[in-house]
């Protein structure tokens, strides 16, 4: 028990470490805007049934190839005559959600991969980091293709092949920060005041990833976003009549003489969210780096 | 050096085996049985069971294996599923083709992108700066086929500037090659362009900064002479690295560029071979792609160790 004010002393450096969320917003213009922008993004995926002004699905012939600012089709409509505004919109709850499930299944995947490797060292560092070094072998794309091409078309294998790609990227950032944090005074004190390895992990190591963590999310959230698009606009990933904006560049690219907004509409919204996420993991990262903060 | 070199070769050997069991694993996890494809109509269980053995694949799984890789250690990819040619004579036909697009994609990127870094970070902090890094996550947060089919409606479809797609070979007509070349060219490389950049100011700032070029002030040298010749030179090591690695993964961007443009490179056989079906394609090519990877981050720490005197090769 004496030890117990040693042991509060080394933890408060690491507590300072942290920087709250809304405290970083409120100092750092870019973490504004970038997180302002992403939140409207889900804001209008969650929103898209109640916003969007028709079925994104439902056809009108009579209604085909209408220009943007046409009455009652605000950004036009496709050759079907389909919304294009109310497919944009509802193209944002295909993407985005395909974004959260990839970055969940590389947070997961990779987290525990780097904790394991990091942690225990050793022989399973060895193994596990040769396995993720194979990974990292393939260009990313290249390895979601090859899977989505063995497990077949579809945006259930868009989402696990994108997922998987982004597994090394958390397992080699999660390592190199577990190997840091295992050398710091705290650690030890936590070990020799008789924590078990899980409460060590789950109770000081974890909350102390948390920053970087949190940078690399927002970032392979674009990464994960972009992969999805192009996969889609390959026909590898949402398939027909899937409201996407990968699939939808696709189908308009076909018809760039006379109605060149069909691809250039979902382009734009691929192009801005891919931003608003890389600019919040971007500003993220200068704001908690903590040289840069110096 | 040589022991350096050897290290990182001993270190690469059980990577390539995982990559190679992980390729080969492609086919088997592929829905669907092979034969069945290469037969078409005919599927008697008679001649199902003659392509397993003419395939190999009435053999236990690592047998299976271990054919293969001694086949693709000799060169022998396999033969297509649908057209029957030799997957490396499929891939060698068109890989001349996405290698002259990947190398003017990265001549188009460094054009752009170490005026603009050096310009960035001369100017810290300035407008100009601001800009070139709002244009660097741009760069990455528009997808290729996008820029691309925003090239095609602009310069090709408005302006009838560019052809909006093909190819000519350069030895068949050389100005035709290069009007074709462009705009893939441009699509391809500005991602490049825009990491690139990012590096190249950044890299030129930390070297700005160090006494070696105070000194080179102090001793009379023009700024323009210092950033040209001082500076730009030990800034472009660092980039060196990430060149190296868009050498390796130009099949990569290609897959969707050359999608997009028509071109006949071994981007778009993988898509056309994905499509159908033809696994042994999609195999040689996945396996083309990670060894040319691996080889340029090999060739890579090899040629930075050499720049950079300061590491270490032990």
């Amino acid at each position: 028990m004496s030890n117990a004010p040693a042991v509060v002393a080394a933890l408060q450096p690491i507590r300072r470490i942290r920087i709250p969320l809304l405290e970083l917003a409120r100092t750092h213009r870019r973490v504004t805007v970038s997180a302002v922008l992403v939140a409207l993004l889900f804001l209008v995926a969650l929103a898209a049934p109640v916003i969007a002004p028709h079925d994104p699905l439902a056809t009108s012939p009579d209604n085909s190839y209408l220009p943007p600012l046409s009455p009652g089709h605000l950004l036009g409509s496709d050759e079907l005559g389909r919304d294009l505004l109310s497919r944009i919109l509802w193209g944002a709850r295909v993407s985005l959600p395909v974004a959260f499930v990839a970055v969940a299944v590389g947070l997961v995947g990779g987290g525990i991969v780097g904790m394991l490797s990091g942690y225990a060292g050793g022989i399973a560092d060895l193994l596990l980091m040769r396995l993720i070094d194979a990974l990292l072998a393939f260009p990313g794309l290249i390895l979601a293709i090859a899977i989505v091409a063995a497990l077949g078309p579809g945006l259930r294998n868009a989402m696990i092949a994108i997922g998987v790609v982004a597994i090394p990227g958390y397992a080699r950032l999660v390592r190199a920060l577990v190997l840091q944090l295992k050398q710091m005074e705290f650690v030890t004190a936590t070990r020799s005041l008789g924590a078990t390895p899980m409460r060590l992990i789950l109770g000081h190591l974890i909350p102390n990833l948390l920053n970087p963590i949190i940078v690399q999310i927002s970032l392979s959230a674009g990464f994960a976003i972009l992969a999805e698009a192009t996969l889609s606009f390959l026909g590898l990933g949402a398939q027909v009549p899937t409201p996407d904006w990968g699939q939808m560049i696709n189908t308009g690219s076909g018809f760039l003489d006379n109605d060149p907004w069909l691809a250039i509409v979902p382009g734009a919204a691929i192009s801005l969210t891919v931003y608003a996420f890389n600019l919040l993991g971007d500003s993220l990262r200068d704001a908690l780096d903590p040289r840069l903060r110096s | 050096m040589t022991t350096y070199i050897l290290r990182r070769l001993v270190l690469m050997v059980p990577v390539a085996f995982l990559v190679t069991v992980g390729v080969f694993m492609l086919i088997h996890l592929s829905p669907g049985d092979p034969a069945l494809i290469i037969l078409g109509e005919d599927r008697s269980p008679q001649a199902i069971a003659q392509v397993h053995r003419e395939l190999g694949l009435d053999k236990p799984l690592y047998v299976q294996y271990v054919i293969w890789l001694g086949r693709t250690v000799h060169g022998d990819l396999g033969r297509s599923i649908t057209t029957n040619q030799p997957v490396s004579i499929a891939i060698g036909e068109r890989l001349p083709a996405t290698i002259e697009l990947g190398m003017v994609a990265l001549l188009w990127s460094l054009i752009v992108a170490i005026p603009l870094g050096t310009i960035a970070a001369v100017r810290r902090g300035s407008l100009a700066d601001q800009v070139a890094t709002g244009i660097t996550v741009a760069g990455v947060s528009i997808p290729n086929f996008f820029i691309g089919i925003v090239l095609i409606f602009v310069l090709s479809v408005t302006l009838r500037i560019f052809p909006f797609g093909g190819y000519v070979p350069f030895a068949q007509d050389p100005f035709e090659n290069i009007r074709h070349v462009i705009l893939p060219a441009i699509a391809l490389g500005t991602a490049g362009a825009a990491i690139n950049m990012r590096f190249t100011r950044s890299s030129m700032i930390e070297v700005l900064n160090h006494d070696y070029i105070r000194t080179a002030r102090a001793k009379g040298a023009s700024w323009r002479r210092v950033v040209f010749v001082h500076a730009l030179k030990n800034a472009l090591i660092p980039v060196v690295t990430i060149v190296g690695l868009q050498i390796g993964g130009i099949i990569e961007g290609a897959v969707v560029t050359e999608t997009v443009f028509t071109w006949p490179g071994v981007g778009r056989l993988a898509v056309e071979s994905i499509f159908d079906r033809d696994y042994t394609v999609v195999q040689g090519i996945v396996l083309l792609a990670a060894f040319s990877y691996m080889a340029a981050n090999l060739l890579v720490d090899i040629v930075y160790a050499w720049l950079d005197p300061r590491i270490s090769y032990a």
